[in-house]
């Protein structure tokens, strides 16, 4: 079972990192960010509830974890912004159809680090793609002491 | 002799930095404003040469110390038409209006009260509030905002009531940028002796206040919006009412006398200062108020003026802009939303082409939801602003249309 993207799949973070370190202006980066956020898998309308809400101050994301039955996770995110959406499937091409363990082993800072965006998942940032993180990450721990 | 902004700008050294290569565009001064280099001497000067504890009078630089931060408090007095026993230094706004929420509040409220706030105000003058009403089983009544962005204050003959105690109105805003007229509430607040406490956090960089001549009871305001520091604010209070009501904080440095069983406050301003005060931080205010008294403020004033009748006129013209909060009763402070953006979005697309603007809620949700939108985009304009930064962020605008 997955969830109808090539997030995690046929888009791996490698493309990601391979790709962005191809362009070398902020507008071609931008445009590729916010061309991502549309890879994003279809959010259902019907998740858009406070449960899922992860608030930053500047924008918001909706977060919708679903566990499939060979143990991995499939991630479901929308968000109000386009660039917090791109971030997402960014985070989405390391994590989503995923096992629990290689969430957990998987270096975010370090991915972030490496296509120099590294400010928009500090803890200050207040665009929610830091807490996103972490609510996949909690939930990644829960399932394995499950 | 003709302001000169090019001039200014030599004095604030941060604004020759280049973010990713690009000259900076600093719009984010309702936030924090740069600092002139006379703030960064001052206080490297009290570091190398004053540095002591206050008050403790023991020795020569102790001497050094006390003498130089409380020229600095008489520098505050007298830029706010005050005197210094009125003069209290605080961590800021925020937590100066916590000390007049606490003490003042406990010291008038009681159940059934009311306390009398505004649409516009900032977290910093809903919160401390809200605290001390559920202490005292007050409640909170607020002064309704007008579709234009000003305040609702032909509404006030209704708000306020003989259980009104406390009206506690920001001067002017920091999401939209309006001036409320506080000499009209006060005098209006007078009439059922209700105390008038002001969040002059937005106000102070721009224009002169005097206390005195606004009559309110508390003023407050944040160093670091008026080039000065951050960690370091000032409460103004009417002296009568500052002996009158208990301290906030205790400890050291605020007691005359202590024994296990009780204490008694040390004098004005003293009693509301416990500890170590942040001494360099008042120093750089001293230096900051200053400085900003030296200059022209007629002249800064009509050029901050200029620059937002700029960014406005660019505004109007720019399709799909909506502007939040357009009177022209406003400090520099543009806010806007183009429509089919998302202000996080433009504020990130706008930081790339070196461009500081806010985005957000501005830590005012209840004026973002009585609006009914989720933020805005927010450039404030300092008097180091030029025209140039003002077209350069709508030339950022357009561009980013490209994209989003
Ligand atoms: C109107 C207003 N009040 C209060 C504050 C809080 O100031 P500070 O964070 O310096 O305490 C701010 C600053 O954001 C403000 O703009």
């Amino acid at each position: 079972m997955s969830n109808e993207t090539s997030l995690g799949s046929s888009t791996t973070h490698e493309d990601i990192v391979d790709t962005l370190s191809f362009f070398d202006d902020w507008e071609e980066r931008y445009t590729y960010i916010i061309e991502l956020g549309k890879a994003l898998p279809p959010y259902p309308e019907a998740l858009k509830i406070e449960s899922h809400l992860v608030r930053g101050c500047q924008s918001q994301v909706w977060l919708h974890i679903e566990v499939n039955d060979d143990g991995t996770l499939s991630l479901y995110v929308d968000s109000d912004a386009l660039i917090v959406r791109g971030l997402a499937a960014i985070v989405l091409a390391a994590l989503n159809q995923k096992t629990p363990q290689q969430i957990l082993d998987f270096d975010m800072q370090a991915y972030f680090q490496a296509i120099d965006l590294l400010k928009h998942i500090s803890p200050t940032r207040g665009n929610g793609v830091q807490s996103m993180v972490e609510r996949i990450r909690h939930e990644a721990q829960k399932r394995l002491a499950a | 002799m003709a302001f000169d902004v090019d001039a200014l700008r030599t004095e604030f050294p941060t604004l020759g930095q280049k973010p990713y290569g690009k000259p900076l565009v600093y719009l984010d001064n309702a936030a924090t404003t740069q600092k002139p280099q006379v703030v960064i001497d001052a206080i490297e000067r009290y570091y190398r040469e004053q540095n002591s504890n206050v008050h403790r009078g023991a020795h020569y630089l102790g001497d050094v110390a006390t003498h130089a931060m409380e020229e600095a408090r008489a520098t505050v007095a007298s830029f706010l038409n005050a005197s210094r026993e009125e003069v209290i230094w605080t961590k800021g706004t925020t937590d100066a209006l916590n000390l007049v929420a606490h003490s003042l509040g406990s010291h008038v409220l009681s159940a059934g009260d009311e306390v009398l706030i505004s649409t516009l105000e900032h977290h910093a003058n809903i919160v401390p509030w809200q605290q001390i009403c559920t202490l005292t089983g007050a409640s909170i009544k607020v002064i309704p905002l007008k579709t234009d962005g000003t305040l609702a204050l032909e509404q006030l003959e209704n708000l306020l009531t003989e259980r009104t105690k406390i009206v506690a109105v920001a001067h002017a805003s920091n999401a939209l940028g309006t001036i409320n007229d506080i000499a009209a509430l006060v005098q209006k607040a007078r009439q059922i002796g209700a105390y008038v406490v002001v969040d002059g956090a937005q106000a102070v960089s721009h224009f002169p206040v005097d206390v005195k001549q606004l009559d309110c009871d508390f003023y407050a305001f944040s160093g670091h919006k008026v080039f000065g520091p951050t960690g370091i604010g000032v409460l103004y209070g009417k002296r009568e009412l500052l002996e009158a009501i208990p301290p906030y904080q205790t400890g050291g440095e605020m007691i005359e006398t202590v024994s296990f069983e009780t204490s008694t406050w040390n004098r004005l301003p003293y009693k509301f200062e416990a500890g170590t005060p942040h001494i360099a931080g008042a120093i750089g205010l001293g230096a900051a108020l200053t400085w900003l008294m030296q200059q022209d403020r007629q002249a800064l004033w009509e050029h901050e003026s200029a620059l937002l009748a700029h960014a406005t006129e660019h505004a109007r013209a720019f399709a799909g802009m909506r502007i939040i909060g357009d009177n022209n009763s406003k400090v520099g402070v543009l806010s806007f939303l183009i429509e089919g953006t998302h202000p996080s979005d433009v504020g990130t697309l706008l930081d790339q082409q070196g461009i500081a603007v806010r985005t957000g809620h501005h830590c005012t949700m209840p004026l973002m939801d009585s609006l009914g939108i989720p933020g805005t985009v927010r450039a404030a304009f300092a008097p180091y602003n030029t025209l140039e930064d003002v077209d350069a962020l709508f030339t950022g605008l357009h561009k980013i249309m490209n994209f989003l």
